[in-house]
C-alpha cells in the first residue's frame, strides 16, 4: 500500500494514489494526477501540500555506500559503513523548494532509497533484520560541497541544512517491495537523466545496516536509514526541477529556489 | 501511519515546557579543546581549524536522565565524560543575531556528552557517540531568568565541574568558548533552524575525564544543579 501525508483545506490527511478514473483531468489535454484523501475527497496533486510521508524519528544517512560514487568523489570505500546523523529541520515533502545559497559553486542532489523502521530493533542479527523494516520511500538528500570541512565529515553545514532532505511522495509498505535489493534509482534534472543506479550495488545492504546500527543503538519506529547514492551527481541551480524516482516507490519532485525568496 | 513513541522525559515551567528530543553538540568550541590539538589542526586530514561551527547529533536513543545507569560496551575499558552546558531553545531560532540570541534560549541544563574514546575527529564512527544512554541531560531545565531569585544566568560565565566517585577531576568555564553563546547561536541558525525544546551543547573542554565500570560521575554547573550517573560494564 502507498500512503502520503498531505495538508489540504485546513487539515493533515492520509492520502492514496487514485487507481481508477481521474476526476481532475483538465480539458486542455494536460493530465493532472489526482490523489484520494482518507475521507474520500479526490484532489489534484498540486492542490495539496505534501509532507514527509511518515513521522520521522532519527535520520541515519550513509556516505559512500555505492562503490562507483565513492570513486567519483575520489574516496576509498571503508570496512565499516560511514554513517552520519541528520536533524528534523532538514525534512521536506514532495513538490517542495530547497534553497541554494547565492555564493556556492557546487550543490547537488542525491537520490537514495530510504528504509523506514517499524518494530524497534536492538541487537538484531542480519537474518532477522528485514522484519524490522516497515516500508520504503524515495529520498533526495542535498549536499553543498562548498561548506565541506574536514571535521566530523560530512559536517552539518553541508548535509543538515533546512529543507535539504526531501522524502516522499509515498510511504510504501515493505510487503509491497519483495526485493529492495534490486531497485533502479534515477535522478533527472529538468527532465534529463543525470543519475542512474541500482540498489544491488549497495556496498552494505539493508539487512547489514540494520544489524550494524542496532548493535550499538536501539532503532525505534519511524527511524529512517538513507542508504546512500550512486554515481552521477551534478550541480543544480535556482529554477531547476529535480526528480528522483525508484522502482515501485514513485517520483519525488523538488525545485531549487534562490536566496531572494528567503529575504537573503 | 507509524506513530513515534519515544519522548523526552524532562518537563519544566517555562515555554516550551518540554524537550523536543533533539540534542546537538558543538565540536572544539572550548579553547582548551582546540589548543590541545596543537599544530595537528593545520595538517592532514584536517588542514585547518573549523571555520563554521562543527556540530554533531546525539540521537534520541542516547537520551538519559540523572540517576540512570550508563552501560560501558564490552571491550571498552573506559568512556570519556563530556561535561557541557546545554542551551534549551525557547522559540524558533532561524538566523538570529548575536545580540538577540539569548532571547531564543528558554533555559539551561547540564549535558554529559559521553564518548567511546577516539583520536580522530575527521570522520569518526557514530558508534563512539550515538550509543544508547550516552547523553544524560538534566537534572532539570533551569529557566534563563530564574524567577525565584530574579537573577539572570549568564551562560558565558559558568563553571563546569566534573567529579568521579566524589573527587573533583575537571574544572572548566564557559568563559573560554571559542564562540560564546550568542555568536554560536548566530552561526548555527544561519544554516539550520533550531526548534523549541532542542538542546545545543556549547562545547566540551580538553582532557575529558575517563570513567570505568563501577564508578559514579557527577557534573555540576553553577545554579543548574548536579547531573549524576553510575557507569556499569555491559556484560550482556
Amino acid at each position: 500500500m502507498m500512503r502520503a501525508r498531505v495538508a489540504y483545506a485546513g487539515a493533515i490527511h492520509e492520502a492514496y494514489p487514485l487507481i481508477s478514473g481521474d476526476a481532475h483531468s483538465p480539458g486542455d489535454g494536460v493530465r493532472a494526477v489526482s490523489i484520494q484523501l482518507a475521507d474520500g475527497r479526490v484532489v489534484a496533486e498540486d492542490e495539496v501540500v505534501w509532507l514527509p510521508p511518515f513521522e520521522v524519528g532519527t535520520i541515519m544517512a550513509l556516505g559512500l555506500n555505492y562503490a562507483e560514487h565513492a570513486k567519483e568523489l575520489s574516496l576509498k570505500t571503508q570496512d565499516e559503513p560511514l554513517v552520519f546523523l541528520k536533524g528534523p529541520g532538514t525534512l521536506l515533502g514532495h513538490r517542495g523548494q530547497t534553497r541554494r545559497p547565492t555564493d556556492v559553486n557546487f550543490m547537488h542532489y542525491e537520490c537514495e532509497l530510504a528504509v523506514i523502521i517499524g518494530q524497534p530493533a536492538h541487537r538484531v542479527p542480519r537474518a532477522l533484520a528485514m522484519q524490522h523494516v516497515a516500508g520504503y520511500c524515495v529520498a533526495n538528500d542535498y549536499a553543498i560541497r562548498d561548506y565541506l570541512e574536514n571535521w566530523y565529515r560530512p559536517n552539518l553545514r553541508v548535509k543538515n541544512r533546512d529543507g535539504c532532505t526531501v522524502l516522499g511522495p509515498w510511504f510504501v509498505d515493505a510487503a509491497d517491495i519483495p526485493d529492495p535489493g534490486n531497485l533502479e534509482l534515477r535522478a533527472f534534472v529538468n527532465g534529463k537523466c543525470t543519475q542512474h543506479g541500482n540498489t544491488r550495488d549497495l556496498v552494505f545492504d539493508i539487512a547489514y545496516l540494520i544489524e550494524y546500527l542496532s548493535s550499538f543503538m536501539t532503532l525505534s519506529t519511524g527511524d529512517v536509514i538513507l542508504t546512500g547514492t550512486p554515481e552521477g551527481v551534478v550541480n543544480v541551480m535556482p529554477g531547476d526541477e529535480i526528480v528522483c524516482e525508484i522502482d515501485g516507490l514513485g517520483r519525488l519532485v523538488n525545485t531549487i529556489s534562490a536566496d531572494n525568496l528567503y529575504g537573503r | 501511519m507509524l506513530v513515534n513513541t519515544v519522548r523526552p522525559c524532562i518537563a519544566f515551567d517555562v515555554a516550551p515546557f518540554s524537550l523536543s528530543g533533539m540534542v546537538y553538540g558543538t565540536l572544539l568550541n572550548h579553547r582548551s579543546a582546540l589548543a590541545a590539538l596543537g599544530e595537528s589542526v593545520n595538517q592532514p586530514p584536517y588542514k585547518g581549524a573549523p571555520k563554521a561551527p562543527v556540530l554533531y547529533i546525539k540521537p534520541r536513543n542516547t537520551l538519559a536522565s540523572t540517576g540512570d545507569t550508563v552501560f560501558i560496551p564490552v571491550n571498552t575499558p573506559e568512556l570519556e565524560v563530556g561535561a557541557c552546558l546545554g542551551l534549551v531553545i525557547g522559540r524558533v531560532a532561524c538566523r538570529v543575531s548575536e545580540i538577540q540570541a539569548l532571547d531564543y534560549v528558554a533555559g539551561f541544563l547540564i549535558m554529559n556528552d559521553i564518548s567511546v574514546p577516539h583520536s580522530s575527529f575527521h570522520r569518526p564512527s557514530i558508534k563512539f557517540k550515538a550509543r544508547d544512554g550516552f547523553c544524560p541531560v538534566g537534572p532539570r531545565v533551569t529557566p534563563r531568568s530564574a524567577s525565584t531569585n530574579l537573577k539572570t544566568i549568564n551562560p558565558n560565565m559558568l563553571t563546569v565541574r566534573t567529579y568521579i566517585d566524589g573527587v573533583l577531576v575537571q574544572t572548566a568555564s564557559t568563559a573560554e568558548l571559542v564562540r560564546p553563546v550568542g555568536q554560536l547561536l548566530r552561526d548555527v541558525t544561519e544554516f539550520m533552524t533550531l526548534q523549541p525544546g532542542d538542546v545545543l551543547g556549547v562545547g566540551v573542554a580538553a582532557a575529558a575525564p575517563r570513567v570505568r565500570g563501577g564508578q559514579r560521575v557527577d557534573i555540576d554547573i553553577d545554579e543548574l544543579g548536579r547531573l549524576s550517573n553510575h557507569f556499569v560494564n555491559d556484560l550482556s
